[in-house]
């Protein structure tokens, strides 16, 4: 079925067309969109368009990055500032899907996708959206929390802080075909250490709920620990409270709960 | 719902084209041009036979809106060939066998060039990170791997 295609030249035009009307997708990457378009989604009658190059920028410079909601993995990879990413942005889909899939659109992707997401999670990444209220910046995991509420706003930015260390950001895709398979599960890890403890533990994970989730659990296991045995024995006993993963093609949701603790325990220990 | 006009360069040359809103590139390219040699496979990114460069990137035609490549650059498998010789690529993929029912071939030839014309002479893990986003279901990865590293060879030694 044809669709009416709306470009816009400002992201807020865009904005302004998205929040009018209940039928309009934004297409950024395409990844989505258009693969609901080829699938037949009729409840897409318009698509909406944005040329702002505002929403291509990265701002990496700095210890806050910021990075345009159109920022496609693979311009991640290039930028060598965004060194912490790569791991994430690498694990996503064959390299034309990483050549066209954005980060805003990450945002949006349902289980086993949208691991880029589970990255941000971790760093408790904040999200620049506009609307019909205007524009505000909204907390990553107030966002995916209302992710299915968000049809009529359009992502414009999403900006996080510099993990201090190389040692203090780690991640973890589980997926059967490497590197370009659908998660099993996916998991990232923030430790910031202060005076040899950790402050501030932030553990994410990917297809153990039906969004990606905080493990607050593990992460009140490690807060104030140094992260020795013990405690990464007790994050990991304690990561699959809270969870609610699904049965799909990759994994039952038993699966994922049996290896969520083995992974982290990997993870946390800087195993490969 | 009025068509939309749409000019880009294909292969070389200039193509005019009307297209229906929400139009894929795969359709525009196989139905309006004419061109059949990106395939349909999956309509949902994962198998790459529709693979095609758009000003020398490696993209999905299933999953570009055809209104983005006004303007631009598209290649695909047709306009590989160099005159009335195959391109070394497709040298090296039937040399190697490299293509039982070749149904992926294009889309893996695609990908392949989008490397070599990064990396001229890619490891063996380049190769096979490059073309991780093409699915192969007969041929078997290795012949591929091996034709592409020959190309890459046969580059090095002209």
């Amino acid at each position: 079925m044809a669709v009416t295609v709306k470009t816009f030249a400002s992201a807020g035009e865009a904005a302004g067309a998205l929040s009018s009307d209940r039928s309009a997708r934004y297409l950024g990457g395409g990844t989505l969109v258009m693969r609901a378009l080829n699938e037949g989604d009729v409840s897409i009658s318009t698509v909406v368009r944005a040329q702002d190059q505002a929403l291509t920028r990265i701002d990496a410079s700095g210890p806050r990055i910021k990075l345009g909601a159109g920022v496609t993995f693979a311009r991640v990879l290039a930028e060598r500032d965004l060194g912490f990413l790569h791991a994430p942005a690498r694990s996503i889909g064959g390299p034309a899907v990483r050549n066209m899939g954005t980060i805003g659109g990450n945002l949006f992707a349902p289980n086993p996708y949208g691991d880029f997401t589970v990255a941000l999670l971790a760093l408790d990444a904040t999200v620049a959206v506009a609307g019909g209220f205007g524009s505000r910046d909204i907390g990553i995991e107030e966002f995916l929390q209302a992710r299915d509420r968000q049809a009529g706003t359009l992502v414009l930015s999403i900006s996080c802080t510099r993990p201090a260390s190389t040692e203090a950001f780690r991640y973890r895709k589980i997926a059967r075909i490497k590197p370009k398979g659908g998660s099993v599960i996916t998991l990232a890890a923030h430790l910031p250490i202060s005076g040899g403890r950790i402050a501030g533990a932030r553990i994410a994970l990917g297809s153990m709920a039906p969004t990606q989730i905080r493990a607050r659990a593990a992460e009140r296991a490690l807060e104030g620990r140094s992260l020795d045995a013990a405690t990464i024995a007790a994050a990991a006993s304690a990561a699959t409270e809270g969870t609610s993963p699904s049965d799909n093609a990759l994994g039952s949701a038993w699966y994922r709960r049996e290896i969520v603790g083995v992974h982290l325990r990997r993870l946390l220990s800087g195993q490969e | 719902m009025s068509k939309i006009p749409l000019q880009f360069r294909h292969n070389g040359r200039d193509v005019a084209i009307f297209v229906d809103g929400g139009t894929n590139l795969l359709v525009a390219l196989r139905e309006l041009i004419g061109d059949m040699t990106p395939k349909f496979g999956c309509g949902q990114g994962g198998c790459g036979t529709c693979s095609v460069l758009i000003d020398g990137e490696l993209h999905l035609s299933c999953l570009t809106l055809a209104e983005t490549v006004a303007g631009r650059f598209v290649e695909t498998l047709d306009g590989m060939k160099q005159g009335p010789n195959l391109h070394p690529l497709q040298r090296a993929f039937a040399d190697n066998f490299a293509a039982q029912c070749g149904y992926c071939t294009p889309g893996m030839l695609m990908a392949a060039k989008a490397l070599l014309d990064r990396n001229p002479q890619p490891s063996r893990d380049e190769v096979i990170e490059a073309i991780s986003g093409n699915i192969c279901r007969c041929t078997g990865y290795e012949p591929i791997i091996n034709a592409i590293l020959a190309a890459a060879g046969g580059r090095v030694s002209a």
